[in-house]
């Protein structure tokens, strides 16, 4: 018999408790996939990221750029017939490579112009998605 | 009839507009909102971790603000802040342990109890106004004009937080109606702007702009109403390279100050490429309205 790797339980145990979500409940019957609005601009499909997170493959899913595409619009989430929510799942995602303090925008790089342009709620929610 | 209000940041610099018509014409239904007198940012998006309750803070201290003020409602405009107050709201009501934490934190703030009904503008027109009320005061009807509902993400995504049924896009099509213009039937209606992308991943807003305006346009709209600041900013900064998909985008709260004859605050639209308020002006629709120059 073939021993269980504990890395592996350990990451997906960590994506269970951050998200609180059973991702073991998924079917991969790829509705997520069809849902997302921003699939073209990722690597691979939300199918896949969470078939690669119900096998514990932590660094394929880490460094899938799904998760930093997501734009948590949650037409994944409000179409899943599994009832899960697939938004809090990429949410645990990205905090498991934040709360490393790896950022996916730094503040500091942006332009006047951007700045000058958006609105707050823009910058903020950026900012509270995709820093420490 | 009074109401607590909470307009949020973004209303009271980039998207003045959308605050002032919505008070504005408000008032001339003869309900007042009135704003919290100490309210701080919602923190924009809802905390998704569930071991991350130092984001509810920021909601639930609001929530206490509206307690203070005596109302037992907390009526939004702003969708990113209706969104993330309304999932706290519910949040801290299903889960006392999580209120009781938060509640022993705050020190200077009485408890919250847990009894505040966030709403959304669009709710209050529809359940506490009503759509005969607002047909019967239109001054200004918006005859002729075909628009696109937009709602967005946040006031339908997710359904215990929705202000209507997933199955059931009405209100706004609702209140198009009421105005006197007509609604056309667009798929879009819910789609993603790309939201917050427009700060990391510019690209994603593009494509989500082209694709919803190509939408709008293939369902005859002339322009397209939203809530939400960020979806207005999204789809009107995006569409310079866009050329025949080119719409004005206007807040619902302006078409309806516009239709009950009080200044709609059109001068943010001026901004976008197809100019929301000389569009309206073509289709003879500002004559009436002379607050609004």
């Amino acid at each position: 018999m073939k021993k269980i790797n504990p890395k592996k339980t350990d990451f997906i145990r960590k994506v269970k408790e951050i998200s609180g979500q059973n991702i073991g409940l998924c079917y991969q019957c790829g509705t997520c996939s069809g849902a997302c609005p921003n699939f073209a601009e990722s690597d691979i499909l939300p199918r896949q990221l969470m078939r690669r997170a119900q096998l514990g493959m932590e660094q394929d899913v880490l460094q899938s750029k799904l998760p930093w595409v997501c734009a948590s619009c949650l037409s994944c989430t409000a179409l899943c017939p599994r009832g899960i929510d697939i938004a809090k799942v990429m949410e645990a995602v990205r905090l498991l490579s934040l709360r490393e303090n790896i950022d996916y925008v730094n503040p500091r790089e942006l332009s006047e112009e951007t700045i000058a342009k958006l609105p707050q709620i823009a910058l903020i929610s950026s900012f509270r998605k995709h820093t420490a | 009839m009074k109401l607590s209000y909470l307009p949020g940041c973004t209303l009271k610099t980039k998207a003045q507009d959308l605050d002032l018509s919505t008070v504005a014409a408000m008032e001339a239904l003869d309900v007042e909102l009135e704003e919290l007198p100490r309210w701080n940012c919602c923190g924009t998006v809802f905390s998704f971790a569930d071991d991350d309750l130092m984001h509810q803070i920021a909601p639930v201290r609001n929530l206490i603000r509206a307690q203070e003020q005596g109302g037992d409602k907390l009526v939004t405009v702003c969708s990113f802040c209706f969104n993330t107050l309304k999932r706290a709201s519910l949040l801290v009501k299903e889960n006392s342990d999580k209120l009781d934490t938060l509640n022993t934190f705050m020190d200077e703030e009485e408890d919250y109890t847990g009894n505040i009904n966030v709403v959304h503008l669009l709710e209050v027109l529809r359940d506490e106004v009503g759509w005969d009320q607002i047909e019967g005061k239109v001054q200004n009807p918006l005859k002729d004009l075909k628009v696109a509902a937009y709602y967005g993400c946040t006031l339908h995504r997710p359904k215990e937080a929705a202000i209507e049924p997933p199955n059931k896009l009405e209100a706004l099509n609702d209140l198009i109606t009421a105005l006197g213009a007509t609604p056309v039937d667009f798929p879009d209606m819910t789609t993603c702007c790309g939201s917050y992308q427009a700060v990391a991943n510019p690209e994603i807003v593009i494509n989500r702009t082209r694709e919803i305006l190509s939408s709008a346009k293939e369902s005859g709209a002339e322009m397209i109403a939203v809530s939400c600041p960020l979806c207005e900013c999204n789809l009107r900064e995006n569409q310079k390279e866009l050329g025949e998909l080119r719409m004005p985008i206007i807040y619902f709260t302006q078409l309806l100050a516009l239709a009950l004859g009080v200044d709609p605050h059109l001068h943010q639209c001026e901004k976008n490429p197809a100019d929301a308020r000389s569009f309206l002006e073509s289709k003879g629709l500002l004559a009436a309205c002379t607050a609004a120059e």
